[in-house]
């Protein structure tokens, strides 16, 4: 049977499992009318239904993860004498051929003749892998559905074993997260440790040129990797949208939270949120045949020569969709700060802008910058907009009219098409990536700490 | 600012110093006052009104791309052309596969057939002068449409020998001569279109043959590169409804199993603080970081197939983890601890309280919650270009297995075309779609937010 099918009949189980668990447990109610039960007899049923089940599932998790293994194994030992003494490598081929064969998927060009033996013989091994899968599993469920029925007494605590089951599933399930990151920071340094067998991390960190080179071009030509003037294009891209987007976002959250009458602050505020939810690529969009020529344009009126796809316009459109990140944890931490402290301010004279100004504003500057610190991570790891609309020229420049690239585009361009993460060409997105991720890790641990210390203040 | 020392009393009648600045600077003051007031209030102005642009610039773009020109045509299904056998037919003792392979075998013979002789013939009859632009003609319907033909005659053979009136959809570079999106005054040498075939479509469209209608097409058809103008979001949406499927399944009960793992039975310790970190923290982590997991774990260590909704879908899940798992944990803590005290005291077990009487509270909040995480992970792009989805497809997927697009990857694609003038609509028209699907999504949060929001 295939594997989809032996877990819907394993949920067929469960199903069967709670019905006698639920039957069983009420008729031991009745023959032992005197005595409670200890729990309900949906306990019952559930534990019933979970010892018939979960053991087999995990019989067919261990197996989907030893089994290939050991069939290929079993196959190479049935090869004849010269082919299985062949190196790991050629024998990784071989047993890739004779699997499309025996599958039928994939193309394999004039098959010899042990070859389709071996297919045939994978074939047998996989049908019968099957079989016992089946048969193992079909054995332990019914033995452990028999003896979880035949222990149902009053003093069985069913409960407790259901509970300690949904607590642990629940349990996995936080782990989750922890294990993302685990994942995200093992791949990455894996593949950026393969990158730094390539080329040194020095050339790497301090490298001034960026021309990686195709792949294909061969030995010795190993291309120039060096990060500078992509760190450099990502920061005067997020420096241009932060000057556009600190101004605006904080005179916003100012204004809302303690000038605007409460039906303008109900309306503006939903409708700039909007612009946080819009996606990126849309936003890519709005620069590229919008923003860009529009900008061109204008420093074509003021005499300036400003490229269509340049620093600028990518930073502009990005500051645009950074406004509302500031403009509502701003808002957020200003109302935190506590009326008696306007209070105090406005009671000794002072006007509103000056109470703002010097008390307000102060009190919540540990806050804010928390806010703008998570808006600069977020415009570091923007991606759709600068590939649209910053030019993709990885040239070292403080000029924001001038294309620029930055990691997040270089990852994009240097890891589509193939999975092959070979060469140093593909393996510098990790290398890339881990850069970027840790940078916007310490700009995220640093804002929160700081939010939570605010927080704390006030509370 | 020195503050008045002396006895106020004494300084009625005569302002003191302090009391003389005060007054003098008040006019000053308050002008900064106002000042600073109308900046907020321009601030406002300013974020509004670049809503107000975004929208306004994308749907005048892209709502005139929801209409097409298409040409209406008498098509002959001449006999002399369609020269095929009979639709097989299954036999009684023929097997299902027998049968499978034969029709096949006919669909293909089909297939060979020229249906692009049938459209040029029947231009022929309306275009007087067509035989000598021979090259022309066969141009002006787009080159999808012959396999529409095809499909009529392979649904229902019995259509060979009649006359059908069809609307066609016409070449892209029509569709652009008509709508005005290139300059007419331009020299031959940079227009798309001959002057023969401008003199043709002129005319048509001056008749009420050529027409603008709504367009199908963009709704019911893959990707095309062979022919633009019958490119659609079929594939991308069936790939995008794919991950959100996969993402719904995942990561909403993943994340709310977390969330009350984490916020009602975790200890206070140590390690708990470094997961509520870490969530906070991934929940920051950049998108693009999580394709780079995906390419090199689940496509490079667990040899997922690549640019599948599958794939796509996990990736995605994995980053809408977090922002389920911090809407439902604020949810849970907004429920009165008193909710639980109450079933803890009649004799209910922790877990029966939470699952029996704090969750079903929740579940407004934690839905709005999936909801909004659902819309991020729609609209999400870069982590799927790293799995290979930027590929081109040109088929619906059928399973979340197979290669697919995505409605974010599409707009990707599509504002890359080097038909500009013509994509440059199609795409912002792909936007509104994708805007529309998000904007309900958003709209559906709210209103579950507002019907059941409840203070405790």
């Amino acid at each position: 049977m295939s594997n989809l099918s032996l877990i819907v009949v394993l949920l067929v189980l469960l199903a069967l499992g709670y019905q006698l668990g639920m039957v069983r447990s009420r008729k031991v109610a009745t023959i032992n009318a005197d005595v409670r039960m200890h729990s309900r007899p949906h306990h019952y049923g559930m534990m019933v239904g979970l010892w018939a089940v979960l053991p087999a599932f995990f019989i067919l998790l261990l197996w989907l993860w030893l089994a290939p293994a050991v069939i290929n194994s079993m196959m190479l030992t049935q090869l004849p004498a010269d082919i299985a003494s062949q190196s790991a490598e050629q024998l990784r081929v071989v047993s890739q051929r004779i699997n499309n064969l025996a599958s039928n998927f994939g193309v394999v060009a004039d098959a010899s003749e042990w070859e389709l033996a071996a297919a045939e013989h994978l074939r047998q091994l996989k049908a019968n892998s099957a079989i016992v899968l089946t048969a193992l599993m079909a054995v332990i469920a019914a033995v452990g559905m028999l003896i979880s029925l035949l222990k149902i007494t009053p003093r069985l605590k069913a409960r407790h074993q259901v509970e300690r089951v949904v607590k642990a599933l629940l349990v996995l399930c936080s782990t989750v997260a922890i294990l993302t990151t685990i994942g995200i920071v093992l791949s990455m340094v894996g593949e950026t440790l393969k990158f730094f067998s390539f080329i040194p991390p020095s050339e790497f960190f301090f490298g001034t040129t960026w021309n990686p080179r195709f792949s294909t071009v061969g030995v010795g030509e190993q291309g120039d990797f060096g990060l500078i003037p992509l760190l450099s294009g990502t920061v005067l891209i997020a420096g241009i949208a932060m000057l556009v987007a600190i101004p605006l976002g904080l005179m916003v959250a100012v204004y809302l939270a303690e000038y605007a009458p409460l039906k303008l602050r109900n309306t503006a505020k939903p409708v700039i949120e909007v612009l946080a939810g819009i996606p990126t690529i849309v936003y890519g969009f709005f620069a590229l045949v919008t923003v860009g020529p529009f900008l061109r344009d204008l420093g074509a009126a003021l005499g300036l020569d400003i490229n269509a796809t340049s620093a600028l316009t990518a930073g502009v459109v990005m500051g645009i969709m950074i406004i509302p990140f500031i403009s509502s944890l701003s808002d957020d931490i200003i109302t935190q700060v506590p009326k008696s402290m306007r209070d105090g301010s406005l009671g000794l004279g002072a006007t509103k802008s000056e109470t703002i100004l010097k008390v307000v504003l102060p009190a919540a500057l540990p806050g804010i910058v928390g806010a703008i610190l998570l808006a600069v991570s977020r415009a570091i790891g923007e991606t759709m907009i600068v590939v649209l609309a910053a030019g993709n020229s990885p040239a070292l420049t403080a000029n924001p009219f001038e294309a620029v690239s930055t990691v997040t585009v270089t990852i994009v361009n240097q890891l589509t098409g193939d999975n092959d993460f070979s060469s140093p060409q593909s393996l510098v997105a990790f290398a890339l990536g881990l850069t970027l991720f840790v940078i916007t890790l310490l700009l995220n641990v640093m804002a929160l700490v700081i939010v939570r210390k605010y927080r704390e203040q006030y509370e | 600012m020195t503050i008045l020392a002396e006895n106020p009393i004494k300084t009625v009648v005569h302002p003191s110093q302090v009391q003389q600045k005060v007054i003098a600077s008040l006019n000053r003051r308050h002008r900064k006052e106002a000042w600073f007031r109308r900046t907020g209030l321009l601030a406002v102005l300013i974020s509004l009104s670049l809503v107000a642009l975004l929208f306004i610039n994308i749907f005048s773009k892209g709502l005139p791309a929801f209409w097409q020109s298409a040409i209406t045509l008498e098509i002959y299904f001449d006999p002399q052309i369609i020269k095929i056998p009979a639709k097989p037919e299954q036999a009684a003792d023929e097997s299902d596969n027998d049968f499978r392979q034969r029709y096949l075998d006919w669909q293909t013979q089909v297939g060979f057939v020229n249906f692009n002789r049938l459209i040029t013939d029947s231009l022929q009859k309306i275009l007087p002068d067509a035989s000598k632009h021979r090259r022309d003609l066969g141009r002006i319907v787009t080159s999808g449409e012959r396999f529409a033909l095809r499909d009529m005659v392979i649904a229902d053979p019995s259509i060979i020998g009649q006359t059908r009136s069809l609307h066609l959809l016409t070449d892209a570079n029509i569709d652009v001569w008509l709508k005005g999106n290139i300059d007419r005054s331009l020299p031959d040498a940079q227009q798309q279109l001959s002057p023969k075939m401008r003199e043709w479509i002129d005319k048509l469209s001056a008749e009420g043959v050529i027409q603008n209608r709504f367009s199908l097409a963009l709704f019911m058809n893959p990707d095309s590169r062979s022919s633009l103008a019958s490119a659609g979001l079929a594939g991308a949406f069936m790939g995008s409804f794919y991950m959100m499927l996969v993402v719904i399944l995942l990561a909403v009960p993943m994340g709310v199993a977390a969330a009350i793992y984490l916020e009602e039975f975790a200890p206070r310790n140590k390690l708990t603080d470094l997961v509520e970190v870490n969530i906070n923290n991934l929940a920051a982590v950049p998108s693009i970081v999580f394709g780079l997991l995906g390419a090199s774990v689940l496509i490079g260590w667990f040899n997922l197939p690549m640019s599948a909704p599958i794939v796509g879908g996990l990736v995605l899940s994995l980053m809408t983890l977090p922002t389920v798992i911090i809407a439902t944990r604020s949810t849970l803590k907004a429920i009165p601890p008193s909710i639980r005290q109450a079933a803890l005291g009649l004799g209910a077990s922790k877990m029966q309280a939470i699952f029996h009487h704090v969750l079903p509270l929740a579940i407004p909040g934690i839905l709005t919650g999936a909801i909004l995480g659902v819309a991020q992970a729609l609209g999400e792009t870069a982590p799927l270009l790293l799995i290979g989805m930027k590929s081109f497809v040109a088929s619906i997927p059928a399973s979340p297995f197979e290669q697919a697009s995505a409605l974010p990857v599409q707009i990707y694609l599509w504002q890359g075309n080097e038909l500009r003038n013509f994509f440059e609509a199609r795409t912002s028209a792909a936007i509104i779609v994708l805007l529309l699907m998000m904007i309900s999504l958003n709209g559906l949060a709210i209103w579950l937010r507002k019907k059941y929001e409840k203070r405790w």
